[in-house]
């Protein structure tokens, strides 16, 4: 059994091979209940890999994983729904669990579309559609979402909102969370424990520590590395919602 | 009442048309429309298995169509070739061995007519059991896996990463195809039999904008395709599957209509 409750998934030296080329390989994480883990890398890097083996979707060819989740939801990166499928974004919200509607509207609210849900998903505009996908795993109380570049597509305002909202859902359900981001700000702001991949694990650990590492700094050039440690600077601290410093 | 082997044949379709509808639905879904078409062209083969080795035709399709389907998956996993060749290569080899095979058998009056495009004197009370009982438990078993096939066809990560086992329900739907064109091949022959599963389904597609209202219209348009057809048939005296599908083409056609509306009122 799980020595500590709190674990959700642990990856002990996992790797995928395809057509005898590594895919990745060496990768060890620990996703916890009430946490933020997410994974930063170049493309091609194995990031949507790495979470497919913490989804149990991919087997791993070496290592081995132990997942003690009992409900896990899943935002994946690029989803494209046949138009021959008349789907509502109702249907959509009930597709692997019978959600009562009260619940997917009030999903749906969070994200701001539930004005949609008895549009068809095909009719949706990719932004729309993103929140879709992020209403439904939501929706499902998971205590495990994996989250594959959620806000692609999505507005400016919205990002951050929606960014927000992941935060706020973490704390809430007290669910353990795996996201892929580009968004190195969200990333080094509001996250427990990033991983920086190309392949392998470059580093890992926390915001504050990465930013410092010289592997990180090579995989994401000099220059953003600088700005995000500023960033990090400016920022070891949090406010309260009037703005006053939180301690 | 059975007696009549017009009704015999009516009471079969209608069976037949209910099972095809929800099956059909997916298979558009899917995009498999052409493995349809491939495990029934490889049905002939089945039935003249059943004529040499004297086994029940509907028992015998079943085995060759989900033999078919598990070479298609292993042949995928071992050659380069795209889905669509493989499943040619299939289709017209099994469809070939059947009708070298008929050659041997000439010790048996063949029907080929019959085989290949469906025959409803052939129809027997036997046949009507074992379509609404073979239908029952397709039905039942797709009411089970329904959500797991139905999340698999949204996305298949999705499904398998929300713990929907689709590997497990996606096989299980080969079965129930092979199970369906096992059941359909008298009625409608091996070589029309993707129609009834298709036509009914895109005529639902044009006029449905929810899964289970597709589902539901897939089943009426095909029994009402089934019933109008076989009529056509006794009158005019054609042969039962292409009336059935003729008729079902003209109901497409007509589903068009709304559509067409719909478009002209959007450009307006």
């Amino acid at each position: 059994m799980n020595e500590n409750n709190n674990l959700l998934v642990r990856l002990k030296d996992c790797g995928v091979q395809k057509s005898s080329k590594w895919i990745v390989k060496g990768i060890s994480l620990e996703i916890h209940k009430g946490k933020i883990v997410t994974l930063i890398g170049p493309n091609g890097s194995g990031k949507t890999t790495t979470a497919k083996m913490a989804l149990n979707i991919l087997k791993s060819d070496e290592g081995s994983i132990e997942n003690y989740s009992t409900k896990m939801a899943y935002v994946p990166q690029k989803i494209s729904i046949d138009w021959t499928m008349p789907l509502r974004v109702l249907d959509f919200m009930n597709l692997t669990s019978h959600i009562n509607k009260d619940e997917i509207i009030e999903a749906l609210e969070l994200t701001e579309v539930q004005h949609l849900i008895y549009n068809e998903i095909h009719n949706l505009s990719g932004g729309e559609f993103q929140r879709v996908l992020i209403a439904r795993a939501i929706a499902k109380k998971p205590d495990l979402l994996v989250l594959d570049e959620p806000v692609q597509g999505v507005d400016f305002n919205g990002e951050i909102a929606l960014y927000n909202l992941i935060k706020e859902i973490c704390t809430k359900l007290n669910c353990g969370i795996l996201l892929i981001s580009h968004d190195l700000h969200f990333v080094m702001s509001a996250t427990d424990h990033v991983i920086c991949l190309n392949g392998h694990i470059c580093c890992s650990g926390s915001p504050k520590s990465i930013v410092k590492n010289s592997s990180y700094i090579e995989l994401f050039g000099e220059h953003n590395a600088a700005t995000l440690s500023l960033y990090q600077h400016e920022h070891d601290h949090s406010h309260q919602t009037d703005g006053s410093v939180k301690n | 009442m059975f007696d009549d082997f017009f009704i015999r044949a009516l009471v079969a379709g209608v069976g037949i048309a209910i099972v095809a509808g929800p099956l059909g639905c997916l298979v558009i879904w899917r995009r498999l429309s052409y493995f349809g078409d491939t495990l029934s062209h490889s049905a002939l083969l089945g039935v003249t298995l059943a004529y040499s080795f004297s086994l029940n035709i509907a028992f015998s399709v079943f085995v060759i169509s989900a033999v078919v389907a598990l070479l298609l998956v292993s042949l995928q996993k071992r050659t380069k070739l795209a889905g669509d060749s493989l499943l040619g290569l299939l289709a017209h080899s099994t469809l070939a061995i059947g009708l070298v095979l008929i050659g041997f058998l000439s010790y048996i009056r063949f029907d080929l007519m019959g085989l290949l495009f469906g025959d409803i004197l052939a129809v027997t009370t036997a046949d009507i059991g074992l379509v609404w009982i073979g239908g029952s438990i397709i039905l039942i078993i797709l009411y089970f896996i329904w959500k797991s096939l139905f999340s698999a066809t949204v996305n298949y990560d999705l499904s398998a990463a929300e713990g929907m086992r689709p590997e497990v329900s996606n096989f299980i739907f080969t079965l129930l195809l092979a199970g369906v064109i096992a059941l359909s091949i008298k009625m409608i022959g091996a070589l029309l039999i993707t129609g009834l599963l298709l036509i009914p389904a895109a005529i639902a597609r044009n006029i449905s904008n929810s899964p289970k209202q597709m589902i539901v219209i897939a089943i009426l348009s095909g029994i009402l395709s089934v019933v109008v057809g076989l009529f056509a048939s006794l009158e005019i005296n054609t042969s039962s599957g292409p009336s059935i599908i003729v008729v079902a083409l003209l109901l497409f056609i007509i589903s068009l209509v709304p559509l067409e509306i719909k478009g002209q009122l959007q450009k307006r």
